[in-house]
């Protein structure tokens, strides 16, 4: 017994710090921290530039302003209605068409695609991501809007037009090719994070699976998918948020008009893109302060979709292991 | 060795003295091209520079306001009570005009023709088809389809949206009470859509069979755009061209005008384009930076003596000579330093 001691007691001094290096690991750590609060500090500055900004409008019209529809810069009556209701329309397209594209391009890469092709096509994806969002815009408007309006548009209108989403003249702009463009520009970033993850899918459980006789499909389905879900909603979040924020794409072909229009078809606005239109020459303290209203609610927006996500998460996780 | 480094030290006090020079400004985008190439051609001249940002004229306003900038420019000139209270004084320093673009099969441009009252009509939706009686009563024989009119205006607030709707509520009350006039309004029919920037509208105007726009002058003439003639205040059909804003701008009566407070739109005289309208720039009365002052007065009495040409080839429209005087004395009249002497 007393043999052991010492022993034990000079192990504990070995892990002990030297005491020169000690400030260093202590400013070390603090700074690190201080970096991380940081991003905390930027935050609440941000939330409270904006709500100090739109002091005028909260006061003025108080929770009217999230349902009231005009958006009149020469009487000075502003609502969000339209901006709310075209962010969240074109982003629910872009994840509608983005994430089962997404899924399949991930699959393919992962189970599927000749591994001489993998690399090539990887980096295409990746390329996708990097094109800045004024040349998706640019290309939306002079080359896929003209497409759209003379190819797909009659199709959808003469397939559905009896369905007032589908209803109105084909204009080749307007939310429903806003929501297109987005989910070309959200695929990469869904695709790139649902491909690293299914990646992570440890071989074992994989082939376990295939040994037992499941199919592509059941391995996919039942194996990888319950495996890496928390990863594949962290994706289309991640898409997600590119998609409500989007600015430039958007405005090139959403069509920018302030009216409620139950059509998919017809022109409406989203919030970031009504911000940078008329940001610029924005004149007048109410006019200022409904625009920062919108990015505080983009903002909120964007804060509620963030929390619903990590609410999913923490549901599924708790059904863990009930259901076989 | 010595006397490369005193050179080089040399060269280094010139080039601080002459950045010290500078001028700056901020504001309006429409005329952005055009200050440029004057700042340009100046620098050359008497290597002082100007260093202006294009921010949009809101940005402008509010940026001379806060006094960062020595000067602000705006298409749309502030109202003499609201320069009164910034303690401002404005004079317009180049001139363009919008024009009403449209995109009919069978019809050419410069066919169509239009009244102030007819194009209110169709922007407030009331006139939705080509061949309404209004427009065709304006166009006998010209094959007019039945067509619904889409119509396109800017997204973006800006000056060249000021100036058409505030021609509209000049010559339809009805544009006048619903709609109003401003950089960015509350467009009433049920057609529209918003293009971003002058590209944008005539994007659209072109996508879209059926489509009327309005964009800049310069915009359409480079483009090639079919574009309307537009009824003037006697009773003339004229096209968009430079004699035009030009009458228009020497018809308008700028010596009755308060704080140079005046919008060409709608001005009386035989040739007259009705959608014409000047770019302001704006500049404290009281200038606590005399120096400062005195240099943007010169750049701009140099632009008005030798820019016409320059604008002229960006299809801007120079200030007539005879408003230039009045602008200078205006200068003399208003622009004052700390102690009160006159700057000009």
């Amino acid at each position: 017994m007393s043999a052991v001691l010492p022993i034990s007691e000079s192990a504990h001094t070995e892990v002990r710090r030297v005491p020169h290096a000690s400030w260093g690991d202590a400013l070390f750590e603090n700074l690190t921290r201080f970096f991380a609060l940081v991003v905390f500090g930027l935050l609440a500055a941000i939330l409270v530039s904006l709500v100090v900004g739109s002091q005028v409008t909260l006061e003025k019209y108080g929770l009217r302003f999230l349902w009231n529809a005009e958006w009149d810069p020469v009487h000075e009556d502003f609502g969000a209605l339209v901006p709310i209701y075209g962010t969240l329309m074109t982003s629910l397209i872009a994840l509608v068409i983005g994430v089962p594209v997404s899924f399949g391009i991930a699959l393919f890469l992962t189970e599927l695609s000749p591994a001489w092709l993998k690399r090539p096509l990887g980096i295409a994806i990746e390329l996708l991501a990097a094109i800045p969002s004024i040349i998706y815009g640019m290309w939306g408007l002079f080359v896929f809007a003209p497409l759209f309006q003379s190819h797909l548009q009659p199709l959808l209108i003469e397939a559905f037009g009896s369905i007032p989403l589908f209803k109105g003249p084909p204009l080749g702009i307007g939310m429903l090719t806003a929501g297109v463009i987005l989910s070309i520009m959200v695929i990469p970033f869904i695709t790139a994070v649902m491909r690293d993850v299914f990646e992570l899918v440890p071989p074992l459980l994989k082939e376990s699976a295939y040994g037992l006789g499941a199919t592509t499909w059941e391995v996919v389905w039942k194996v990888v998918l319950p495996y890496t879900k928390v990863g594949v909603i962290g994706g289309v979040m991640l898409g997600l948020g590119r998609a409500l924020g989007e600015t430039m794409a958007v405005t090139f072909v959403i069509g920018n008009a302030h009216r409620l229009a139950v059509s998919l078809m017809a022109p409406g606005n989203s919030i970031a893109s009504a911000l940078a239109n008329e940001f610029t020459e924005a004149v007048g303290d109410i006019y200022f302060s409904a625009l920062i209203e919108l990015g505080l609610i983009l903002f909120l927006i964007t804060t509620i979709v963030l929390a619903l996500s990590k609410l999913l998460l923490l549901r599924l996780s708790r059904h863990e292991g009930a259901k076989t | 060795m010595f006397k490369a480094l005193a050179g080089v030290a040399a060269a280094f006090a010139v080039s601080s003295a002459v950045l010290a020079a500078d001028i700056t400004g901020a504001g309006a985008t429409f005329p952005y091209p055009i200050y440029a190439k004057w700042a340009d051609a100046y620098k050359k001249q008497t290597g002082v520079g100007l260093n202006y940002q294009s921010i949009g004229s809101g940005g402008g306003i509010k940026q001379i306001t806060a006094k960062t900038v020595d000067f602000g420019a705006s298409d749309a000139p502030l109202k003499p009570e609201d320069l009164e209270k910034a303690g401002l004084m404005q004079f317009p320093a180049v001139m363009g005009g919008v024009v009403p673009v449209f995109n009919v099969k069978g019809v050419e441009a410069g066919q169509l023709r239009l009244t102030g009252e007819v194009l209110a009509g169709i922007y407030l939706g009331k006139v939705a088809k080509w061949n309404d009686a209004a427009i065709a009563k304006l166009n006998p024989g010209a094959k007019l389809p039945d067509q619904a009119i889409s119509v396109v205006h800017r997204s973006d607030g800006s000056g060249t949206t000021f100036l058409f709707t505030n021609y509209l509520a000049k010559v339809s009350a009805e544009w006048n009470s619903v709609v109003g006039q401003g950089t960015a309004v509350k467009w009433p029919a049920p057609t529209s859509v918003g293009g971003k920037g002058n590209e944008g509208v005539a994007n659209y105007v072109a996508r879209i069979d059926g489509a009327i726009g309005y964009v800049e002058y310069a915009y359409a003439k480079q483009n090639k755009l079919k574009y309307a003639r537009m009824r003037n205040r006697d009773a003339q059909f004229v096209a968009p061209e430079e004699v035009a804003f030009k009458a228009a701008a020497a018809a308008a009566d700028w010596a009755k005008a308060p704080g140079m407070y005046l919008i060409l739109t709608d001005q009386p005289g035989k040739a007259s384009w009705p959608i014409t309208g000047a770019s302001f720039i704006l500049l404290h009365s009281r200038q606590d930076k005399p120096e400062t002052a005195k240099e943007v007065l010169k750049f701009f009495d140099w632009a008005f003596k030798n820019g016409d040409r320059m604008a002229a080839e960006l299809d801007y429209v120079a200030i007539p000579d005879a408003v230039v005087k009045l602008i200078q004395s205006d200068w003399k009249a208003k622009l004052k330093d700390a102690a009160g002497k006159p700057l000009y």
